[in-house]
């Protein structure tokens, strides 16, 4: 493999287990907490957060690097990835509701949130300070939407399991507050990774 | 210096009309479902823009099914048995489906997006429904808490229905509902009057339908309703009726009442009226009336608990106790009962106990 290659495949990698969008830089946390109670569900917004954030990184990339640059119009570049993002939602929107009619309504509102999901908006201006490659990028955004997807279903397989013992759980700790907490200890967990790939 | 301003404000705008001739093609090809055929009782085909709930696209179409929460999904009343098209179930259908009504497939009507053909089925009867605007014509204290409220017609407008059936009333929004909202009421008036409607509506505590004909009704108000609905009707037969309905109850049992008056009906019925004291029972002169122009009717009102000034010298007990007294055998008996939950099912044992076979007692609960 080239070394582009190799590198696009690091950032893979290091996107998915050692820098966890979600774990590590706490991004995307709003629909993490909320839809986080089934695995079904789960995986389905996963699976559209994983669309949605691969595409628009690579959509992105090219209009910043082929349009907003040469333009000299890298400060518009806010404004523009939130009207691709918003866009790419609707369009996933539409998707699912053809699709998958159930999936649709236990998504609810938070498909449509997912224009102002932080981990996507984040993804894409780190791909910019980073300056990656197109390859890269595309990676990046792929191994982000992934390791977040990751992290949600293996959230909602931990909170499925938790429903099943009630009573368990401390009362001031129910729902959000033990949600909470597992995430951090997830995030501990997810630090074991570290060192294994390099994400720049 | 506009240089700058431009090309920023062109690249802006560029990038906007391509997502938004982007988002033009999907919805014309995406969410475009094109027309689809909806096919009812496997003999009525309609062609229909396809991507809007069953629900409303059935009420484009003339054909209204019960909804009481217009669509949200909350009251559980549009329930419809589609044989194809509708997909899985939705989350939000779970909680207003029975075991046994999922097997059968049934569905809400106002979840059930139509994206592909459909083939449901509905009661006959529904192709009957329609929506009328009506005036109050009168209203009246029936007692303290019973208020029968008359509804006339617009000049052409006419509803056939079936004595027993009922009608939805609606409310529009105020200060207990943020959304206009259907109830349902039995008919109380004749239905060989066709251009007018009398309802009898007892005051619910909080009852949001109750609450605005109580506080905010008066005459001459415009009001909307539908219908009719329902397969609370009399059956033909020669058997013996024992009706049984208190209070608002009384509404359905009236109106076949009329309709037996009206066809001559010599069959022989019983009412038992149920009722706590004197100042519960009404309309008592005009069921002796039907006593006279109806040779076999009797009208049994029962108090369970007199006041002390009441001066009753009719029947005493509960209402289930009074049946048992005067239903010797009930092999020869059909019933027809309106009422609470409560009510009917202490009756329906009564009635059972007496012989009366449990697919010809009908009834009408409240809920």
């Amino acid at each position: 493999m080239t070394e582009n290659g190799w590198m696009a495949f690091s950032i893979l990698i290091a996107a998915i287990f050692t820098d966890n969008i979600l774990l590590t830089n706490y991004l995307g946390m709003c629909s993490f907490l909320s839809v986080s109670k089934e695995i079904k569900t789960a995986t389905g917004l996963g699976t559209a957060v994983v669309f949605v954030m691969t595409c628009t990184t690579v959509i992105n990339w090219l209009v910043y690097y082929y349009i907003l640059m040469p333009l000299d119009l890298g400060y518009l570049y806010f404004i523009v990835f939130i009207v691709v993002i918003a866009a790419f939602v609707q369009l996933v929107e539409m998707i699912v509701e053809r699709v998958s009619e159930p999936l649709y309504y236990s998504l609810g509102i938070f498909l449509p949130l997912i224009t102002v999901n932080c981990a996507i908006l984040g993804a894409c201006l780190f791909m910019i300070i980073r300056n990656y490659g197109f390859l890269s990028s595309l990676a990046y955004g792929f191994g982000a939407g992934v390791g977040w997807a990751l992290a949600i279903t293996c959230m909602a397989g931990i909170r499925e399991k938790m429903a099943k013992v009630k009573g368990k759980i401390p009362k001031g700790l129910e729902g959000a507050g033990i949600t909470l907490i597992i995430a951090g200890i997830m995030a501990l967990a997810f630090i074991g990774f570290s060192g294994t790939m390099n994400i720049r | 210096m506009l240089g700058p301003f431009l090309v920023g404000v062109g690249v802006m705008c560029g990038i906007s009309v391509v997502l938004a001739v982007m988002m033009v093609i999907a919805d014309a090809t995406i969410a475009n479902y094109g027309t689809v055929k909806v096919k009812i009782n496997k003999d009525k085909e309609l062609e229909v823009d396809g991507g809007r709930s069953l629900l409303s696209t059935l009420m484009e179409e003339q054909i209204f099914i019960p909804s009481a929460c217009g669509g949200r999904g909350s009251c559980g009343m549009c329930k419809v048995k589609v044989l194809d098209g509708a997909g899985d179930l939705l989350p939000t259908e779970l909680p207003m489906l029975s075991a046994d009504e999922k097997k059968q497939n049934v569905r809400l009507a106002c979840q059930c997006k139509v994206k592909k053909d459909y083939s449901i089925e509905i009661p006959e009867s529904l192709f009957n429904v329609k929506e009328y605007q009506v005036t109050v014509a009168s209203l009246t204290d029936l007692t303290y808490d019973i208020k029968k409220v008359s509804l006339k017609f617009k000049p052409g407008d006419e509803i056939n229905f079936k004595a027993g059936q009922f009608v939805q009333f609606g409310v529009p929004e105020y200060e207990l509902t943020p959304e206009p909202v259907y109830r349902a009421y039995s008919v109380a008036s004749s239905p060989f009057v066709k251009d007018a409607l009398e309802l009898e509506i007892r005051l619910v505590p909080n009852g949001i339908c109750t609450t605005y004909v109580f506080k905010y009704l008066k005459e001459k108000d415009n009001v909307t309703i539908n219908g009719p609905y329902g397969d609370f009707f009399l059956r033909d037969s020669e058997r013996d009726i024992v009706f049984i309905a208190g209070g608002s109850g009384m509404a359905p049992i009236r109106s076949m009442l009329y309709e037996m008056k009206q066809n001559n009906n010599q069959r022989k019925a019983m009412y038992f009226f149920g009722a706590r004291a004197v100042k519960d029972l009404f309309q008592v002169d005009e069921m002796r009336q039907f006593e006279k122009d109806l040779p076999n009717f009797r009208y049994i009102p029962a108090l369970s608990a007199p006041d002390p000034g009441d001066n009753w010298e009719g029947d005493i007990g509960l209402i289930t106790e009074v049946v048992a007294k005067y239903v010797e055998s009930g092999s020869n008996v059909e019933a027809y009962l309106c009422g609470s939950p409560g009510m009917i099912d202490a009756c329906i044992k009564v009635l059972k106990s007496k012989g009366v076979p449990e697919d010809l007692i009908f009834y009408d609960k409240f809920a």
